[in-house]
């Protein structure tokens, strides 16, 4: 059994490797009649260009090429400095806008791909994902053999799930943040919104060190305190750099794309985008992660449950159904996605594309609004957020699938919750005020709302939160700090479920009386760094609008003290109500008196 | 000068007010300031030798295991202690004047008191075997046991742990979570048969062999070798003669009262620090709480010494009240205990003792995987219910305590049985087996009226 899981291991590490790899396979090759630009004059602009980089009918390598390629479209553009532009043609028919260069690299670089992953993409394709799923299910199959019954041995003892130590884990993240601001400000070429996030940063930073007073109380159950999960570093790493290379490097993973292609095709009839490649990946990571899920947790049927979810809706709703609507013709939507997750929902295209395709749209648009609308509010009385958050989302079911080794890195420390309050429900009015301004402009044609350039305002969001939080930080750092770093600090749509959560539902987690042991096993495994011991050593009941009803402290706990529940009785009562032991204070006899 | 002055009566009231001086910063003692410091403004100290911050003593194996790190099994937070004036003194206490109210520390340096807590728990029994003092040869109560555990483990070739009980088996279960072959000497014919009923033990034993634990029962260790360097290398069984070869020792014959070192002071002192029903001793303003603590008119059906988590938090609060003068008599309420069996919850709701009374009837059931049970005892005369015992199943504690008080008729109980269940959703329900059997012994008909649910527990209990 050891050695079969040793050779799956091997296998994936392999493939793992030569999925890296392959991106240094090939080359590109410009010719004439693969020159990039939507009018004539465009091309024009670029042969001209090219004659002067001498980059046409050249056999390079990608990265040479790319950068050539970009340099030449440079040149074209400070060429065009001086055009004059003749009478009834568009400024923009003429010149290249800034905002072209990225989509013109793209198709070149994918257009002129030559190599062995163009010439053999299946066989590329079984080599990363088909022997990465192999050597993953020969690694987690064999456990359906072991003794039903928690799992947990040794996870603080491995050099991957382990954590980082505190001031180390912070460094990592500051600088992150950091890169993505400065990186930010270069590509979108505007200054205002990065130096508007530093200042809400830092403001956020007051409140919670100064005004809540959290300055002095350094969290000590937050991260580990021998700082050696190199491996959880170098996964973080690997993951960081992919999600860059995905957002804004893509011309970059060409040969990635190029190896899905003939998938894409079978399935939506189109050639692959990178967003092909990533959603694949992620179905498949999810589904070969969910099995690991299954056979971990083969003796708790909620949790079984709850993962064949998460399957079944990335599978289906995510994944398949938007590739069989697109070979249909059909507006291809996620329609479990809704707003302000899907933060582009109400972006003028996407509406746009909708309304153009008639009725199926209307029904599609007019799902997405009372999804959001009515759909929260209703099922989160009734079941708590966990519906949406653990049963039905995508970046949920990531996280509780591929994420469930590290939901011990959560950091449990009331500063932490502190800084959660802020930021989560920050990221939510972004989200709001952002689609005001994106519909407002819809509406009215204007980009100025007040002083606020609604166009940017909706390219920063994208930038800095769409992607550099939910990707970068929100799954780059799942070996760092925890697998719910988005869902718990980022994540709009969690914020307003917990709202509702908080304040009007059936849903909370009870303590079977007096029988927690305060070991803290509840708190350590809660991934969205929920003090949950705090609660059930007094025998409250837990109602707090992170909780996303994973059922993982009811699992570990090994007292049975935990359970998750529905019900109307008085929740504010029962969470306020302290009943540490059997002589609470209001059943105290007090003698003498 | 309006400042000062406020600040001068602050002072004064500080050198005014009571010292509540603890020792021992396990679950009693720390339950002991907190309840003190939510009713009170006194000055409260708590003087510990083991840990600077309060943890979880009940989380140890964890710790070993890799479930968590020392950090996680802290209850509260490191500033909370400041943030609620309460001081923490890391030093260990040597000799108490109970005349003077002085206490004199490791260091020398003295301490005064107006109130004193003894909250001093356990040690690890030990019944002067031969070697039990060498090297790799450990109880597992504190944190240096498990320090000792964790120097000794690398390269461990076998781990004897000797005594059965709940120590005993979560011994065993750390030095298997690292894949360390185990032997268990057990004096029982049955693990823990002396508490639990035989199928339980049974089915307990099974689980401790099917996960690979040598399990030896009706034996005890006559001595330990040692391997020329002071250290363990083998036990020798008593009953067979057999020596067998160990790296590590584990002693886990139960635990008493860490009270040795008071014994000439004065204080009155049985198996534990005797207290009355206000958790007082013979001295006056000194109490005893928690393990270390024997009461000397326990309830009927109780003993003495409880050494159990629950009684020292139960004890904590009702010494606090006392301590800051409201009276009130320590009452555990009705007997409940949890315990986890390597991969077998357990809880214990009321009286279900190992040998069955003549007067009492029981409903066994057990699930055909050998790793659930569900156990309900009754008075054959009044059919009153007077126990659960639950394996691989969650019961709820309020629901059952309610029926037991309230002398519920079992019928009654049977019916409504769903109210207890507090498994996670979607786990299959069973009472209706239980119910089946009950019909099958009784001739009756029984059906189960309520499943699960909280809403249904909610009005039964606000009834
Ligand atoms: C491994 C293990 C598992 C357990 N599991 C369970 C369980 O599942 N359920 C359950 O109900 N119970 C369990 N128990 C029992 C439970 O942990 C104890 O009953 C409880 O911790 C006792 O708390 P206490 O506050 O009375 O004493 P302790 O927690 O022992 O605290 C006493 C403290 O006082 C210190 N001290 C003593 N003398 C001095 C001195 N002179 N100067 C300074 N400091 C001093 C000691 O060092 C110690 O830190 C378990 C015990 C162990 C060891
Ligand atoms: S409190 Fe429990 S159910 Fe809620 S998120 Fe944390 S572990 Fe999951
Ligand atoms: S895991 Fe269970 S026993 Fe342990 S602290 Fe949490 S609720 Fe209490």
């Amino acid at each position: 059994m050891k050695s079969i899981q040793n050779i799956g291991l091997l296998l994936f590490i392999a493939a793992l490797l030569i999925f890296i790899g392959m991106l240094g396979l090939g080359g590109n090759k410009l010719t004439q009649d693969l020159l990039p630009g939507k009018t004539e004059a465009h091309k024009t602009a670029i042969s001209d260009a090219a004659s002067q980089t001498g980059i046409l009918d050249q056999e390079m390598g990608s990265i040479d090429f790319i950068s050539k390629l970009k340099s030449t479209i440079a040149i074209a553009q400070s060429n065009q400095l001086t055009a004059t532009i003749p009478e009834g043609v568009g400024e923009w028919d003429v010149k290249i806008g800034y905002w072209e260069v990225d989509g013109y690299v793209q198709s070149t670089v994918k257009s002129t791909a030559n190599g062995p992953v163009h010439d053999n993409p299946w066989l590329f394709f079984l080599m990363t994902f088909g022997l990465a799923i192999l050597g993953g299910l020969m690694f987690i199959l064999p456990k359906f053999k072991e003794n039903p019954g928690l799992k947990h041995n040794g996870i603080y003892h491995d050099p991957l799930t382990r954590g980082l130590k505190f001031n180390i884990r912070t460094g990592i993240l500051l600088c992150t943040i950091v890169a993505v601001l400065v990186y930010g400000f270069l590509r979108l070429g505007n200054a205002f919104w990065p130096i508007v996030t530093l200042f809400i940063a830092g403001a956020i930073t007051y409140f919670v060190f100064i005004r809540e007073k959290s300055k002095d109380n350094n969290p000590q159950r937050s991260a580990s305190p021998i700082s050696t999960a190199w491996l959880g570093v170098i996964s973080g790493f690997v993951l960081i750099s992919f999600y860059i290379l995905l957002y804004w490097k893509s011309e970059y993973i060409t040969n990635w794309v190029e190896m899905v292609n003939p998938l894409s095709n079978i399935l939506s009839g189109g050639d692959a985008s990178q967003w092909f490649l990533y959603s694949l990946m992620y179905t498949i990571i999810l589904l070969v992660m969910g099995v690991r899920m299954l056979s971990k947790y083969q003796h708790n049927r909620y949790e079984q449950i709850r993962t064949l979810s998460v399957m079944f809706f990335q599978t289906t709703f995510a994944f398949m159904i938007p590739q069989i609507l697109s070979k249909l013709n059909q507006p291809s939507v996620d329609l479990k996605n809704m707003w302000p997750l899907d933060y582009s929902f109400f972006f003028d295209y996407r509406i746009d594309d909708l309304i153009k395709e008639g009725n199926i749209g209307l029904f599609m648009l007019g799902w997405g609004i009372a999804l959001f609308l009515i759909g929260v509010p209703l099922f989160t009385y009734f079941y708590g957020k966990r519906w949406y958050c653990s049963w039905v989302c995508g970046c949920g079911g990531l996280a509780e699938t591929m994420g469930d080794p590290f939901r011990q890195l959560s950091d449990k420390s009331m500063r932490a919750w502190k800084y959660e309050r802020y930021i989560i429900n920050g990221v939510l009015v972004a989200a709001v005020v952002m689609t005001i301004g994106v519909l407002y402009t819809y509406f009215t044609g204007s980009y100025k709302l007040g002083f606020i350039n609604t166009s940017d305002l909706k390219s920063w969001y994208g930038f800095f939160i769409g992607a550099g939080f939910s990707g970068i930080v929100g799954t780059g750092f799942y070996p760092l700090m925890g697998n719910r770093v988005w869902c718990r600090f980022g994540c709009p749509l969690a914020a307003y479920l917990g709202l509702v959560q908080k304040f009007k539902s059936r849903f909370r987690i009870t303590t079977n009386g007096g029988q927690c042991i305060s070991c803290g096993n509840c708190s350590t495994y809660c991934e969205m760094g929920i003090d949950v011991r705090s609660y059930a050593q007094k025998g409250q009941d837990i109602v707090r609008s992170s909780c996303v009803g994973c059922g993982i402290c009811s699992a570990v706990c090994p007292r049975g003290v935990l359970r998750l529940e529905n019900a109307d009785g008085d929740i504010s009562e029962r969470a306020g109500l302290l009943r540490t032991i059997h002589i609470t204070e209001d059943e105290v006899k007090i003698l003498n008196q | 000068m309006l400042t000062l002055q406020v600040r001068d009566f602050k002072l004064t009231y500080f050198l005014l007010m009571d010292h509540v001086v603890i020792i021992g910063n396990g679950i009693s003692g720390v339950t002991t300031a907190r309840w003190v410091r939510k009713l009170s403004d006194k000055k409260i100290t708590i003087i510990s030798s083991e840990s600077e911050h309060f943890f979880s003593r009940t989380a140890l194996m964890y710790i070993y295991m890799g479930h968590m790190r020392y950090e996680d099994t802290k209850p509260y937070e490191d500033w909370f202690w400041k943030k609620n004036r309460i001081d923490l003194v890391n030093d260990h206490v040597n000799a108490i004047d109970y005349g003077n109210k002085k206490l004199t520390l490791k260091g020398g340096t003295e301490m005064s008191y107006d109130r004193l807590v003894l909250a001093l728990g356990s040690k690890s029994n030990m019944f002067g075997w031969p070697g039990q003092d060498l090297k790799g040869v450990s109880g597992l109560y504190n944190l240096q046991d498990l320090e000792n555990m964790e120097a000794y483990s690398n390269g461990l070739k076998r781990a004897v742990i000797c005594g059965g009980g709940l120590i005993g088996i979560e011994m065993a279960e750390m030095f298997h979570s690292r894949n360390i072959p185990v032997t268990m000497l057990v004096r029982e014919e049955s693990y823990w048969n002396n508490v639990l009923p035989p199928e339980e033990s049974a089915m307990i034993s099974d689980h401790i062999v099917k996960n690979h634990i040598d399990l030896r029962l009706g034996v005890n260790l006559a001595e330990i070798k040692d391997d020329g360097t002071g250290r363990a290398k083998s036990v020798i069984v008593k009953e067979t003669g057999e020596e067998i070869e160990c790296g590590y020792v584990g002693l886990t014959a139960g635990v008493s009262p860490n009270v040795g070192w008071l014994k000439e002071s004065g204080i009155e002192i049985g198996r534990g620090i005797k207290v009355n029903e206000n958790l007082k001793t013979n001295m006056t303003d000194v109490y005893a709480i928690g393990d270390c603590a024997e009461l000397l008119n326990p309830n009927e059906g109780r003993r003495g010494v409880e050494a159990i988590w629950y009684t020292g938090r139960m004890m904590g609060e009702t010494a606090a009240y006392n301590i800051c003068d409201k009276p009130v008599s320590y009452d555990p309420g009705l007997w409940f205990n949890s315990a986890k069996f390597i991969d077998i919850e357990y809880q214990v709701y009321g009286n279900v003792p190992a040998q069955m009374p003549e007067n009492m009837a029981t409903l066994f059931w057990k699930h055909s995987d050998n790793e659930k049970s569900i156990r309900i005892n009754y008075d054959m005369n009044s059919n009153d219910v007077l126990g659960f015992n639950l394996f691989g199943i969650r019961y709820r504690h309020e629901v059952c305590e309610k029926w037991i008080l309230e002398k519920t008729n079992v019928e009654t109980v049977l019916q409504n049985l769903g109210l207890a269940n507090f498994d996670p959703e979607f786990y299959k329900e069973y009472e209706q087996d239980i119910i089946d059997i009950y019909n099958k012994q009784t001739g009756n008909n029984l059906k189960l009226k309520t499943r699960r649910g909280l809403s249904k527990v909610l009005s039964f209990l606000s009834k």
